[in-house]
C-alpha cells in the first residue's frame, strides 16, 4: 500500500496552482488535506501522475464571516479550524454538529471542507449538510470564477461539476435568518464511520408559529447528496407537529433511491431514513422555537 | 529532493522522493520506529503523530509536506532516558497496554486530547480514543490510564 | 516477596511506551531488500500464462520469482495438526503451496514475488506483472460446494469435503424417544478476521561466515518455525535462529503457519546473499492472513419436562477455506465445547469440513468454541421459553455438579486426549453474576418499568467453559547472572499477554528477587531451543508451570552453594531482596549474583554429579488441558428506531484457577469480551459471489472502538486445576467466547422478539440484518 510514483509541486501562491492545472489537466489533482485522496493513492486506486499541493498557499486558509453574514471558507481551511471557531458554531450550529460526526480529531485536523466536497462520496456527511444550508462554491481557474450552487455542483459518486482546470478555492454558507432550527442526525455503525443514512433539516418558523421555509438534505442515500424537496414542501404553513413530521417522512421515501453497503441494505437505508427525517425534523422545530 | 523536518525538536535531513509517506520517513529513513504503521489508510491511528501539535496521521501525508512543520512523535515523550512522562507512567500504572503495537499513536492522540481537557470525564476519553484501534484491551484500561494521568496532573498543580 | 498473585504492572511496558521496543518492520539490516506480491485477482482460475519481463526489467528490481523459479522448494506446506484419532474420521489433506503454479484457490493467493530496493518500487514492479487467467466458478456455499454438479476447490480429489468426524456417545435415540421436548433448530455463525493491529512480516538474513540464517518472524511459535524452515531450506536446526521479537497481537493466525511469505522470504534471503524484508500490508491481510468462524449447525435438544437435558443431537458444516494445513482443531473445539458446563448424557455430533475459495480458516481467539456455545446456550433458552422455565434456573438444573470432576466427556479434544474437565464449581460463578448484574431487580423492576416508559432494554446471561493448557510441553531455562538478575527463557512467543512480568512473578516466588530482576526472553530460538508455541491459552499453563520447576530446581542449587559459603544446614537459610542469609542474621547476607560466582569457581574443579552456575532447565507436559469456564451477564439498549445497542453494563465472573496476576488476568478478559463484541455484532466479512472480498479494508471491515465497548465488572472464583503444579488455567480466549451467545438472548430480550414469533439464530449480527429479521416477524 505504497502509492505510485509523481511529480510534485507545492507552489506559494493560488494564480501557480491554478496555472499548474491547467497545464497538467486530468492528470493532475489538487492535494488540499489529503485525507481522502492519500489514501486511495496508498491503494493505488488513485494515480494522479501530477499532486499540486495547496498546504503552502496561505491564502486559502480563510475562515470568516462578511458583512452580510456569509459564512466564506477557503479552501486549505481545515476541518479543525472550523470546529473550533465559536462564531461558527453560534451562527450555523449545524456545521459544527455535523463535523463532529466527520471521522475523528486526527483527520480532521488535516482534512479540509473543500477537499472533502471535491472528493464527492455521497455518504459523506458535509455535502448534504451544503445543500441543506443552501451553500454556493466559489470555482476558479485560471483567468477566471464562477459561482455554482451545491446542489448544483454534485453529478454523481466522486463526480462534480468542477471541470478539469477548476478548483473550489471558497465555500460560501449564507446567514440563516432568524427563527431558523437546524438539526444533523446520522446512524453509522461507529462513531466516524461514513453514515448508514444522515439527515439535515432546517427550519424557519414565521410570525406566526407556522413553517416558513423547510430544507431536508439527505447523505447515503443515493448517487448524489440528495434534496428531498417535496417532503420539505409539505411542511410550508404547518404548525410543525409530530403529525406534520410523520407526514414529510413518509414523502421522503420516494425521494430517496439508497444503493445499499456492506453495511446497510437499501430496505434498512429506508427505514433508517424514515426514523432520522422524523427526529431531525423534531429537533429542528424545537431548536426553531 | 531533500529535505529537512524538525522531528522532537531535532532537524533530520534526508533525500527522498516526493511519494515517500511521512510514516515510512519517520521509521525507515529517520529511525523514529516507534511510530507504527498499522492500516496506511488513516483508520487504525497506530501512525498518529503531533503535527505542529495536533494529532495526524503519520501514514495519509507525504515527508515533503513535512518541510517547515514541527513534528512530535513517541520518541520526543519521556523527559530523559529510560524514564516515562506522566502519561506513559500513567499506562503502566492502568495495564494500558498489552502488545502495545498501537500504544505510541494512542499516547499521542491523548497527550494532544490533555492539553486540551485538562480533567476530562470517561465519555470524553472514549470520544477521544475512538480514532485509535486497540485490538487487545478492550479499552477499558487505557481508559483508566488516560484518567490517572489527568489526576495526576491536576494533583502535581502548585495550588490543587 | 510474595509477588505471585498480586497485581503487578508490567516488565515489558516501558520500552513498549516509549517507543523503543523491536517489531519486525523495525530490523533493518545494510543493503535490505523488500518484497511485494503479486497475488491471485481471482478467487478460483487456472493460471493460463505470467509475464513477469517488464517487472524483472524495472530499475531497481533484484529478482522475481514464480512457481517456476522456486524449482524443488515448491513443495506444499506441512501438514501441522495431523487428524484427531477418531474411528471412521475421513481426512483429505491439501495443504497451502508457496506460489500459486496453475491453480489459484483463493483471491490474495501468492502468484509472484517480486523482491526490490524499496517496498515502492516492489509495488510498481508488481504493477508490472500480466497473467492471464482461465477462470473457474467459485466455490463459497457450504451446502452448495457439497452437492453434486459443483466446481471442486481441489479437482483431484473429485468432493470439496476436507474432513467427515463422527462423534457420540450415549443413545441420542432413545433420549429423543423419552424426550417430553424436543427442538431442532438450524444456527449459523459467519467469517471474521482477527485483525491484529499489527499485521504479518519476515525478514531473513543469511550470513555466510557464520553459515547462519536468521529470520524475525511475527510468528507465535518460533521454534517449530525454525525447525521446519531447516528441514525445508535443507539446513540443521542449530543453523537457524528464528526470533519473533515483540509481536503486535497474534490471537490466532500468526501460529506456526509456515504462510508463503513465511517459506519465501528466506529462502530468497539466502539464494540472494542479501537481506530481505516483507511486511503484510492491510489489504494483504484480509486476503492472505487466516480467518475463522464461518459454520452451519442443525442441531436438536431433548430435555425431559423439568428441563434436564436427555440429549444433543448437531450436524454441521465447517468452512475450512482453499487448504486446510491446520487440521480439524476448530471444529473439533466446536464439537467439544458445545457440551459446555453440563450434563448432557447423550450426545451426538458429526461435521464435515468443506472446502471452499476462500482465505484459510485456522484458529482465531476462541477457535471454534464460539460456536458451540451459541448452539448449546440458544438450545437452552428456546428450551426454558417453552417449558416457562427461568434461563438462569434451566442452566442450574443442567451444570455437571461440583462434586463430579474429574469429570470425562467421553470425546476426543483437540490435543486428542479424551476431554475431561480437570476441575470446575459452576453454581457459585452464575450466582455471583446474577448479583453482579442485579439479575431479580432487573426481571421484577427494571426491565418492567423501562418497557414502560417505552425502553428497550435486554439481558444476557450465558455460561461457557473452556478447554485450556493443553500439551505436548513447554519449557524455560531459569539462570542467576553474576549481576544477581534472574533470567528466564522459554520458547513460545509473547504477543501481549505480560509473559515478561507473570513469568517473572512465578521465578520471584522461588528465588525471593524482586519481579523487575527478572529477566525474560520469550521468542528466540537461541535463547531456548524447545517448545511449541503460544497458542489454545496455553502459555501461563505450560511455559509457566515450566518456569516454576525451573525456577524450584535453581533455589535448591542457591540454597546448596549458600549452605557451603555459610557453613549452615540449607533449612536454615532465607531467601529475600536477592540475597541470602541465615535465619536470625539478616545483616549478614550474601547476593544471588556473588553465590553465582561461587557456583561457577575459577579453580577447583566441578564434581561429578554437579553442574557449574545456578541455572536450570525444565519442561513441563500436562496430560491434558485444564478447563476454565464463567458467566457473562449483559444489559442492553436498543434504539427501537434504528436498532443500534448501547450496552448499559457487563459483568464477567470467571474461574481460571489459580491467578498469577490479576491486573493482567483483567486485561485478558477485558480484550476478549472486545473482540467477542465485535465478532458478535461489527465484524463479518462479506463476499460476493464470485469469492470476491468485499470489505477489505479497516473502513469497511469494523472492529470496536473505545465508543463500543463498555466498562467491565470482572469478578473470579478460583478452582485450581490439579493437573499443574501453579493451579492455573488458561484465560486467553474466554473473554470472547459466549458474547455471540450473549447478545442473542440480549437482542431477543431487549425487543421482545419471542413474543413476535422471531428468534436470534445466526451470529454476526449488524442492525441492518437485525431490521431484516425483525421484518419478517
Amino acid at each position: 500500500m505504497k502509492p505510485a510514483p509523481f511529480a510534485w509541486h507545492a507552489p506559494d501562491e493560488l494564480e501557480a496552482a491554478l496555472a499548474l492545472k491547467a497545464e497538467h489537466g486530468g492528470e493532475a489533482r489538487f492535494l488540499a488535506g489529503g485525507q481522502s485522496l492519500v489514501p486511495a493513492m496508498n491503494f493505488r486506486v488513485a494515480q494522479p501522475a501530477v499532486l499540486v499541493d495547496l498546504n503552502r498557499i496561505a491564502t486559502l486558509d480563510t475562515l470568516g464571516f462578511t458583512a452580510d453574514g456569509t459564512l466564506v471558507i477557503g479552501a486549505m481551511c481545515r476541518y479543525r479550524r472550523i470546529e473550533r471557531d465559536a462564531d461558527v458554531a453560534r451562527r450555523l450550529p449545524m456545521l459544527a454538529e455535523a463535523l463532529a460526526e466527520v471521522a475523528h480529531p486526527q483527520i480532521r485536523t488535516r482534512g479540509t471542507l473543500a477537499g472533502n466536497l471535491c472528493h464527492a462520496d455521497p455518504a459523506s456527511e458535509m455535502p448534504a449538510v451544503m445543500l441543506a444550508l443552501a451553500a454556493r462554491f466559489l470555482l476558479r481557474r485560471k483567468g477566471g470564477e464562477r459561482l455554482v450552487a451545491a446542489r448544483d455542483f454534485f453529478l454523481g459518486p466522486l463526480a462534480t461539476a468542477l471541470a478539469e482546470d477548476e478548483m473550489l478555492a471558497e465555500i460560501h454558507i449564507p446567514a440563516l435568518p432568524p427563527g431558523s432550527g437546524t438539526a444533523f442526525l446520522e446512524v453509522a455503525r461507529r462513531r466516524g464511520d461514513y453514515a448508514m443514512m444522515g439527515v439535515a433539516a432546517v427550519l424557519r418558523r414565521g410570525a406566526d408559529g407556522r413553517c416558513a421555509a423547510a430544507r431536508l438534505t439527505l447523505c447515503s442515500a443515493g448517487p448524489v447528496p440528495l434534496a428531498a424537496d417535496r417532503a420539505a414542501s409539505s411542511l410550508l404553513g404547518t404548525r410543525l407537529t409530530a403529525g406534520d413530521f410523520a407526514a414529510a417522512a413518509a414523502l421522503v421515501g420516494a425521494e430517496i433511491d439508497p444503493m445499499g453497503s456492506v453495511q446497510a441494505s437499501p430496505a434498512y437505508q429506508r427505514h433508517l431514513a424514515g426514523v432520522l427525517v422524523t427526529r431531525a425534523l423534531s429537533l429542528a422545530a424545537e431548536r426553531a422555537a | 529532493m531533500k529535505i529537512t523536518v524538525r522531528i522532537n525538536g531535532a532537524n533530520h535531513t534526508r533525500d527522498v522522493e516526493p511519494r515517500l509517506l511521512l510514516s515510512d520517513f519517520l521509521r525507515h529513513d529517520c529511525g523514529l520506529t516507534g511510530t507504527h504503521v498499522g492500516c496506511e489508510h488513516g483508520v487504525c491511528g497506530a501512525c498518529t503523530i503531533l503535527w505542529d501539535g495536533a494529532p495526524a496521521r503519520a501514514c495519509l501525508a507525504f515527508a515533503v509536506q513535512a518541510e517547515g512543520h514541527e513534528l512530535r512523535t513517541v520518541e520526543g515523550l519521556a523527559p530523559g532516558p529510560g524514564q516515562l512522562n506522566p502519561l506513559q507512567q500513567a499506562f503502566q500504572d492502568s495495564h494500558g497496554l498489552q502488545c502495545g503495537y498501537c500504544t505510541p499513536g494512542i499516547l499521542m492522540t491523548m497527550t494532544a486530547f490533555l492539553e486540551e481537557n485538562p480533567k476530562p470525564d470517561e465519555a470524553q476519553v472514549r470520544e477521544a480514543l475512538s480514532g485509535n484501534l486497540c485490538r487487545c484491551t478492550g479499552y477499558q484500561h487505557i481508559v483508566d490510564a488516560v484518567l490517572r494521568a489527568a489526576r495526576a496532573a491536576e494533583q502535581r498543580k502548585p495550588n490543587a | 516477596m510474595n509477588s505471585f498473585g498480586r497485581p503487578l504492572t508490567r516488565n515489558e511496558d516501558p520500552r513498549l511506551l516509549r517507543g523503543e521496543a523491536l517489531f519486525v518492520d523495525d530490523v533493518e539490516l545494510p543493503g535490505l531488500l523488500h518484497v511485494a506480491f503479486f497475488r491471485s485477482p481471482h478467487a478460483h482460475a487456472h493460471l493460463v500464462s505470467l509475464d513477469v519481463t517488464a517487472a524483472r526489467a524495472r530499475e531497481g528490481v533484484v529478482a522475481v520469482v514464480t512457481a517456476a523459479d522456486l524449482g524443488d522448494y515448491w513443495q506444499p506446506g506441512p501438514l501441522l495438526v495431523p487428524p484427531p484419532p477418531v474411528p471412521g474420521m475421513v481426512f483429505n489433506q491439501r495443504c497451502q503451496v508457496p506460489l500459486v503454479r496453475d491453480t489459484a484457490r483463493h483471491v490474495g493467493e501468492p502468484v509472484a514475488m517480486v523482491i526490490a530496493a524499496s517496498r515502492y518500487i516492489a509495488e510498481d514492479a508488481v504493477g508490472d506483472i500480466s497473467a492471464e487467467w482461465e477462470t473457474l466458478p467459485a466455490v463459497g456455499d457450504l451446502e452448495a460446494a457439497l452437492a453434486s454438479g459443483t466446481a471442486y476447490v481441489h479437482a483431484d480429489l473429485g468432493t470439496n469435503v476436507a474432513a467427515e468426524v463422527h462423534q457420540a456417545r450415549g443413545d441420542y435415540d432413545a433420549a429423543a424417544r423419552a424426550a417430553h421436548l424436543i427442538l431442532k433448530r438450524r444456527f449459523t455463525y459467519d467469517r471474521g478476521a482477527s485483525i491484529p493491529m499489527e499485521t504479518r512480516g519476515v525478514v531473513a538474513q543469511w550470513d555466510p561466515r557464520a553459515d547462519r540464517l536468521t529470520v524475525w518472524d511475527t510468528t507465535q511459535a518460533p521454534v517449530v518455525i525454525r525447525n521446519g524452515l531447516a528441514g525445508m531450506l535443507g539446513l540443521s536446526e542449530r543453523q537457524v535462529r528464528v526470533v519473533a521479537p515483540n509481536i503486535g497481537g497474534g490471537f490466532g493466525p500468526k501460529m506456526m503457519m509456515f504462510y508463503p511469505e513465511e517459506v519465501l522470504v528466506p529462502w530468497a534471503a539466502m539464494r540472494l546473499g542479501r537481506p530481505v524484508k516483507w511486511i503484510e500490508d492491510r489489504l494483504e491481510h484480509f486476503f492472505a492472513t487466516t480467518h475463522e468462524r464461518s459454520q452451519i449447525h442443525d442441531a436438536e435438544i431433548a430435555l425431559d419436562a423439568s428441563g434436564k437435558i436427555l440429549g444433543v443431537k448437531d450436524v454441521f458444516l465447517h468452512d475450512t477455506g482453499a487448504y486446510d494445513p491446520y487440521g480439524l482443531t476448530v471444529p473439533l473445539n466446536s464439537q467439544c465445547t458445545l457440551l459446555g458446563c453440563y450434563v448432557v448424557p447423550a450426545y451426538d455430533s458429526r461435521f464435515t469440513a468443506v472446502f471452499t475459495n476462500r482465505t484459510l480458516v485456522t484458529p482465531y481467539r476462541g477457535a471454534g468454541r464460539q460456536h458451540g456455545v451459541f448452539v448449546m446456550e440458544r438450545l437452552l433458552d428456546l428450551a426454558a421459553r417453552e417449558l416457562g422455565l427461568d434461563r438462569a434456573e434451566i442452566r442450574r438444573r443442567n451444570f455437571i455438579p461440583a462434586d463430579a470432576f474429574p469429570f470425562d466427556q467421553g470425546v476426543i479434544y483437540q490435543d486428542f486426549s479424551r476431554l475431561s474437565y480437570d476441575s470446575g464449581d459452576y453454581e457459585p460463578i452464575l450466582d455471583k453474576a446474577l448479583a453482579a448484574i442485579g439479575y431479580a431487580d432487573f426481571i421484577a423492576r427494571v426491565q418492567p418499568e423501562a418497557r414502560a416508559a417505552g425502553r428497550s432494554l435486554g439481558l444476557g446471561l450465558v455460561c461457557y467453559v473452556e478447554g485450556t493448557g493443553i500439551g505436548p510441553y513447554e519449557g524455560a531455562k531459569v539462570q542467576v547472572q553474576s549481576s544477581g538478575k534472574v533470567s528466564l527463557a522459554t520458547g513460545i512467543g509473547s504477543q501481549g499477554q505480560g509473559h515478561a512480568t507473570a513469568f517473572a512473578q512465578v521465578v520471584a516466588e522461588q528465588l525471593g528477587v524482586d519481579v523487575r530482576d527478572v529477566e525474560v526472553t520469550t521468542g528466540d530460538t537461541d535463547q531456548f531451543y524447545w517448545g511449541v508455541g503460544t497458542f489454545a491459552s496455553r502459555g501461563a499453563v505450560v511455559a509457566g508451570s515450566a518456569a516454576h520447576e525451573a525456577a524450584k530446581v535453581v533455589r535448591q542449587k542457591v540454597l546448596k552453594t549458600a549452605a557451603a559459603h555459610f557453613e549452615c544446614a540449607e533449612e536454615d537459610l532465607v531467601l529475600a531482596d536477592g540475597k541470602v542469609h541465615v535465619a536470625g542474621v539478616p545483616d549478614h547476607a550474601i547476593t544471588l549474583g556473588k553465590l553465582a560466582g561461587l557456583a561457577n569457581p575459577m579453580r577447583g574443579a566441578v564434581t561429578p554429579g554437579t553442574e557449574p552456575g545456578l541455572e536450570a532447565t525444565s519442561y513441563f507436559g500436562p496430560a491434558s488441558g485444564a478447563t476454565a469456564s464463567g458467566v457473562h451477564a449483559m444489559i442492553i439498549e436498543f434504539d427501537a428506531g434504528t436498532l443500534r445497542p448501547t450496552i448499559l453494563d457487563y459483568v464477567v465472573v470467571h474461574d481460571c484457577g489459580t491467578v498469577i496476576n490479576p491486573l493482567i488476568l483483567a486485561g485478558q478478559i477485558h480484550g476478549g469480551v472486545a473482540q467477542g463484541i465485535g465478532n458478535a455484532f461489527f465484524e463479518q466479512l462479506a463476499w460476493d459471489e464470485n469469492g470476491q472480498l468485499l470489505n477489505a479494508s479497516l473502513a469497511d471491515y469494523l472492529i470496536p472502538t473505545a465508543l463500543d465497548v463498555p466498562r467491565m465488572r470482572l469478578e473470579h472464583t478460583v478452582t485450581p486445576s490439579p493437573l499443574n503444579p501453579l493451579g492455573v488455567k488458561g484465560a486467553g480466549e474466554a473473554g470472547a467466547i459466549p458474547v455471540g451467545a450473549l447478545f442473542a438472548q440480549a437482542i431477543e430480550d431487549a425487543l421482545q422478539l419471542p413474543a413476535r414469533g422471531i428468534e436470534i439464530l445466526e451470529m454476526p449480527l449488524g442492525p441492518s440484518r437485525l431490521f431484516e429479521i425483525t421484518q419478517r416477524g
